[in-house]
């Protein structure tokens, strides 16, 4: 079936399956390959993009039920030819070796912030009722969890993401 | 030649960046061909034995299917000598999730669904895939090295067994003695990047966009196996999603994908799934490791006997050098090693991060840390006591040893002097805290098969051609540095090329040698280039340009030293004294890895080694289920590997301390010496917190609650 | 995945009769499970009826002072609700410590609560499996099963459900309101899922084409005080080994009620009826904790490979009490 997806700002019109994912849409069908494919099952966060500005797994999303949702990629991140700050930062802290998982931790660690912004608690939160979330090393940690990283940058990934979140 | 320093040593940012933080780097399932078919492959469902019967009927009348391929339509291949990649050229299984075939189809869904439809009859025969000690077939590797392909009876060319002095007079003799045996489970790689071969022919010629760590091993297999001139086959790959050693080995898969493109004269895309990587791509073998040490009154070890039982396939042999990490670790005048194979029905085991090491340095390590409590000594005071002058097996000197100064540099750092030497002594709310020493060993050697090509543009710009790979381990970057230093230029004049077997032949990132071998043939050829300018162009690159190839020379001190990169590595351990779960706050390591290259991407692997040591000690385990024979946790949710929650504090740090034999960097490896300690440092630690020793990985929960972890 | 049609519902009653004309079919909402389970081939449904855009998507106070939770409502926004993080804190802590992130926001309420069994074996098309195909036997239970039961299994299953949420629903009586083919109904939580018996295959009591439209939260009295705590091999992103549900109402160092529920030890959320039972009334001691544990416990038939959640449960359940009795107010 044919079906239109906004994604990172613009209309694309393309040819599913009612079985195709998300994922497979943009990669496959559409060569939008910043997402990537790690296990297709929501167990290691490579797809992550932003649906309607949330972080979600592409995987397991199929694109027939997205047809409506604003979608972000790493690559929409960077506006124009500038990085956007959370991918400058990955740079600088060296937050990425094989930069396979890299697209995924940088839109989850976006849409991250976004939600602790918006005061929602995580499971490793003294208060979860306080009206603000201080991101510690351990609140990011536990935020981040559902990105695996197998290159083991995790402690290099934290604080750039603290960095963008000082700011 | 010495070079003079300017891009070496100091802390570029990764060149391949911005590309990755986009999303933009091109990994190989991404490479943009016409028209690609999608491959989905038929694994077989028992463990041995034959097919007998396919019926490809369904699959075959699926709309879209292209074609279903089996060993009955298989071409056949040129070679078949190497029994992984001989896919297809038989009836028989020797292992559960072969590959028995493959459907191809306009789409990935289509070739999936198809997949399911075939029917397959088998003629099963027992088979057996328990790694026990006392198995009546164990044997003693004879032609293992390097895949079988060289010489030597251990995978990395080592001899199976060693013996010096007289072990066993020396450990009845000894007044102090430790006999334990340690277990490690299957690990399985996992990078995040599933293995993937995108393959096309275009006449008689073949090139496949392909994960590897090598490709001009990968072309060579390939070549091989389908019978044709190297020079007909491109291996393209810049770009790696993580591979850890999994992709050292072009495996089974890449010759499917090429067999199934020369069916249907197209592209064929053949991406893994994440399950399928669990039978096809190797993975770490399990082992069941004796130790036994000796030592006098005065904490001097007098013998050391590390035995080892480690699995192999009986597919295809590999044996994996578990204990050549103890030959040259500690003095002592008697010592031995051996080797003995397990030949089970399962899948080809390969090489991981420090194969052999990693689980061998957990074992000894361990030891270690019993027989430093049983002399009442300091771990690290003990370590210190018994190191060695000289490499205690051959008597020959390292080419450069610092472990002591790791070791003594790292307990400061670490704050050891605090620790006091009674376990199950400290405890915060609900958790017991401990801490743990190990040290690291990887060999450091420089493998041959380099050639660099550079040329030298009037205009001051170099372009540097060498197929080496990188991982994510900083090549890009790195190698752009020695290039800059080599060729007197800025890093911004150089344009390195990798990845891609059009290129001059490179060796595998592997071993530890990537950078050391790559970085020799281009230092060696930019001098060549140089003293080319000066003596036939008055010191200036003529209008044309001029161009310089040459070959890795061979190093004349490898005969005469022995070398390593070495370590320490510091764990600090909270068990909950309730559910025994094991956190781990802090790890601190300090290595000896010769000259450092790029301090940030260099930390950033060796950081990544000991995360990855981290998720060997607590988490990792491919479970198999004797009665199918198969890894039945295949997957990211059932086989953990660390995740952000589970890695605290990290710290790498190094002896600044070049290396004068290695090679013209006087570098170290520092790939994988990382890994190697880890599991046995948090080990050591998990034993202070709580008393409990755990010799069998990974350190689970429940190994902590069988014995009360507190007393009430 | 086999081929299969997708609709998009318009009103709840619209989804129940488009599924009520497929037999194969089933409603899909945030998909994290049944896409997952679709992609094994675990899962083969010839139609999908998307749910996820109904108008259940809301959190509302009744009345009478229940909280109606809308089923689509998300993971993450339930959790984020203020009202549920003061006065539920147990249900925002399972959620919080189920999944990711990125999961929590795509997985719904009434999609949580139907999620499936993680055994390898009901996962692996290659082997038999009583739930997946009835008949085929379990290789489970004589097999790799360290997340699987202890309590309430039979000869044909030792599957858990792998729910977090569900357990803390367990412990607060919740109530699942559901419509189907033959009109709306409410099914205690408790009473939603069903031990595997012979008929493994059945996870819940809903029959095909039932939805889920809300689960309803009954106030709690002022002074109870509710707590999950979890326990599993990562610090993070794993299913639960164990997990303990408690609802605490102290009163002069008593317990004045108590609700325990248990996650990870059965085919449903384990409702420690017996320790509750003990409880009632007693001194909020460690000691009568321990006991309530144990003669919990003493129903408890461990495996070969997971005799150790017998411990876990018992340590986790004393703990998770004494730290909720010990609570300031």
């Amino acid at each position: 079936m044919e079906i239109t997806l906004r994604v990172d700002g613009q209309e694309r019109r393309l040819v599913v399956d009612t079985r195709t994912s998300l994922l497979d849409a943009l990669r496959e069908r559409l060569g939008i390959t910043s997402p990537k494919k790690g296990c297709d099952h929501g167990q290691c966060g490579a797809c992550t993009v932003l649906l309607g500005g949330r972080r979600a797994l592409s995987c397991l999303a199929l694109a027939v039920a997205y047809e409506d949702a604003e979608i972000v990629t790493a690559a929409g991140l960077a506006e124009g030819g500038d990085l956007h700050p959370m991918q400058r930062s990955f740079i600088d802290h060296d937050a990425l070796q094989c930069g396979y998982c890299t697209p995924g931790q940088i839109v989850s660690a976006v849409g991250m912030l976004a939600e602790a912004e918006a005061g929602w608690p995580s499971a490793v939160s003294a208060d979860p009722d306080a009206d603000e979330v201080v991101l510690d090393d351990a609140e990011i940690a536990e935020r981040m969890s559902g990105n695996l990283c197998r290159c083991g940058a995790y402690v290099n990934i934290r604080p750039a993401i603290a960095e963008v979140a000082r700011r | 030649m010495s070079v003079i320093s300017h891009a070496v040593g100091t802390p570029l940012d990764r060149l391949d960046g911005p590309d990755k933080v986009k999303g933009a780097a091109v990994y190989a399932a991404e490479h943009p061909v016409d028209r690609p078919a999608y491959l989905y492959p038929l694994q077989a469902t028992i463990a041995v034995g034959r097919v007998i019967a396919l019926d490809t009927a369904a699959a075959g009348a699926e709309p879209d299917v292209l074609a279903v391929l089996t060993h009955r339509n298989a071409p056949r291949l040129a070679s078949a000598h190497d029994a992984e990649l001989a896919v297809l050229q038989s009836d028989e299984v020797a292992y559960r999730g072969q590959i028995i075939g493959g459907v191809i189809a306009e789409t990935p869904e289509t070739a999936r669904h198809a997949a399911h439809l075939v029917r397959v009859t088998y003629a099963e025969r027992a088979h057996d895939v328990a790694l026990r000690p006392d198995r009546d077939d164990l044997y003693k590797p004879l032609n293992a090295a390097f895949f079988c392909r060289g010489g030597g009876e251990l995978m990395d060319g080592s001899p199976a067994d060693s013996a010096v002095g007289d072990v066993d007079a020396a450990l009845a003799a000894a007044e102090v003695r430790l006999d334990a045996t340690y277990t490690t489970p299957i690990n399985h790689h996992n990078p995040m990047e599933p293995h993937t071969a995108v393959a096309l022919w275009s006449d008689d010629e073949l090139t496949v966009y392909c994960s590897t760590q090598g490709v001009t091993l990968s072309r060579d297999l390939l070549a091989t196996v389908f019978g044709l001139d190297p020079r007909r086959v491109r291996v393209v790959c810049p770009h790696v999603g993580g591979a850890f050693g999994s992709k050292v080995y072009c495996h089974s898969y890449a010759v499917l994908a090429a067999m199934a493109a020369q069916i249907v004269h197209r592209p064929v895309k053949f991406a893994l799934t994440r399950r399928q990587m669990f039978s096809l791509v190797g993975y770490r073998p399990a082992t069941v490791q004796r130790i036994r040490l000796g030592a006098d009154p005065g904490g001097r070890l007098t013998a050391i006997a590390h035995d080892v039982v480690v699995q192999t396939a009986k597919a295809k042999g590999y044996a994996e050098q578990v204990a050549v990490c103890t030959r040259c670790m500690y003095a002592a005048p008697h010592r031995r090693t051996t080797h003995r194979l397990a030949p089970l029905d399962l899948p080809v085991p390969t090489i991981m991060r420090a194969p052999g090491q990693a689980q061998g340095m957990f074992a000894l390590e361990s030891a270690m840390d019993e027989m430093a409590i049983a002399c009442g000594l300091d771990p690290v005071e003990f370590r210190i006591r018994n190191e060695p002058g000289v490499d205690p097996e051959t008597g020959r000197p390292f080419s450069s040893r610092h472990l002591v100064d790791c070791l003594r540099d790292g307990a400061r750092r670490f704050g050891w002097d605090r620790r006091g030497p009674v376990s199950r002594a400290r405890r915060e709310g609900a958790w017991l805290v401990g801490t743990g020493v190990s040290a690291s060993t990887h060999p450091s050697p420089r493998f041959a098969g380099n050639t660099t090509t550079i040329r030298a543009g009037p205009d001051g710009r170099h372009t540097v051609l060498i197929a080496a790979a990188d991982l994510g381990t900083g090549t890009w970057t790195a190698l752009t540095q020695i290039a800059a230093d080599a060729l007197g230029v800025t890093v911004d004049e150089v344009e390195l090329r990798i990845g891609d077997t059009a290129l001059p032949p490179a060796s595998p990132a592997g071993g530890s040698a990537g950078i050391d071998s790559w970085g020799t043939s281009v230092v060696e050829t930019a001098g060549r280039l140089r003293a080319l300018i000066d003596s036939h162009h008055g010191g200036v690159v003529p209008p044309q340009g001029l161009e310089v190839t040459s070959d890795m020379p061979d190093n004349p001190d490898a005969a005469h030293y022995a070398m390593h990169s070495f370590g320490a590595q510091f764990a600090e351990v909270r068990v909950h004294a309730d559910t025994g779960e094991v956190r781990v706050p802090r790890l601190l390591g300090v290595f000896d890895a010769g000259r450092v290259i790029n301090p940030k991407t260099a930390r950033s692997q060796l950081l990544g080694g000991m995360t990855m040591g981290l998720s060997m000690a607590l988490h990792e385990q491919g479970v198999v289920d004797p009665r199918f024979g198969h890894v039945v946790n295949g997957d990211l949710a059932e086989y953990h590997i660390a995740s952000h929650a589970d890695v605290g504090s990290v710290e790498a740090y190094w002896v600044e301390a070049e290396d004068p034999h290695t090679n013209p960097m006087g570098s170290k490896g520092i790939g994988e010496v990382g890994i190697v300690g880890t599991a046995a440092a948090i080990a050591n630690a998990v034993h202070h917190a709580t008393g409990i020793r755990v010799r069998d990985l990974p350190i689970t929960l429940d190994k902590l609650l069988r014995q009360p972890v507190v007393e009430e | 995945m086999k081929p299969f049609r997708y609709q998009r519902a318009r009103d709840v009653r619209g989804a129940v009769d488009m599924l009520a004309q497929a037999p194969h079919g089933a409603f899909l909402a945030g998909g994290t499970n049944l896409v997952d389970l679709m992609r094994l081939g675990v899962a083969t449904p010839d139609l999908l009826v998307d749910v996820r855009r109904l108008a259940c998507d809301r959190i509302e106070e009744l009345p009478d002072g229940t909280l109606r939770i809308g089923a689509t409502v998300s993971n993450s926004e339930l959790a984020a609700d203020r009202r549920v993080r003061r006065r539920y804190p147990v249900l925002s802590q399972a959620l919080l410590s189920g999944a990711s992130g990125q999961l929590r926001n795509l997985a719904t309420t009434g999609g949580n609560l139907l999620q499936r069994t993680r055994c390898v074996y009901f996962q692996d098309l290659t082997t038999p499996c009583n739930k997946r195909e009835p008949g085929s036997g379990c290789p489970a239970r004589e097999g790799y099963h360290r997340e699987l039961a202890i309590l309430g299994w039979s000869q044909a299953c030792v599957a858990t459900h792998p729910s977090d949420m569900a357990v803390a629903l367990a412990a607060l009586d919740a109530v699942v309101r559901t419509r189907g083919p033959d009109g709306e109904r409410a099914v205690p939580l408790t009473e939603l899922h069903r031990l595997p018996g012979d008929e493994p295959e059945r996870d819940t009591v809903l029959r095909h084409g039932e939805l889920i439209t809300a689960v309803d939260l009954p106030p709690l009295p002022p002074a109870a005080r509710s707590g999950y705590r979890k326990v599993r091999d990562r610090a993070s992103y794993a299913f639960a080994l164990v997990s303990v549900a408690a609802v605490v109402e102290p009163a002069d160092g008593a317990v004045r009620d108590v609700r325990i529920a248990l996650g990870g030890v059965a085919h449903k959320p384990w409702r420690a009826s017996t320790a509750e039972q003990a409880l009632r009334g007693a001194p909020a001691t460690a000691e009568r904790f321990r006991a309530a544990a144990e003669a919990e416990l003493s129903a408890a038939r461990p495996l070969a490979g997971n005799a150790f959640k017998i411990p876990l449960v018992c340590n986790t359940l004393v703990a998770t009490l004494v730290g909720l009795a010990d609570e300031p107010p």
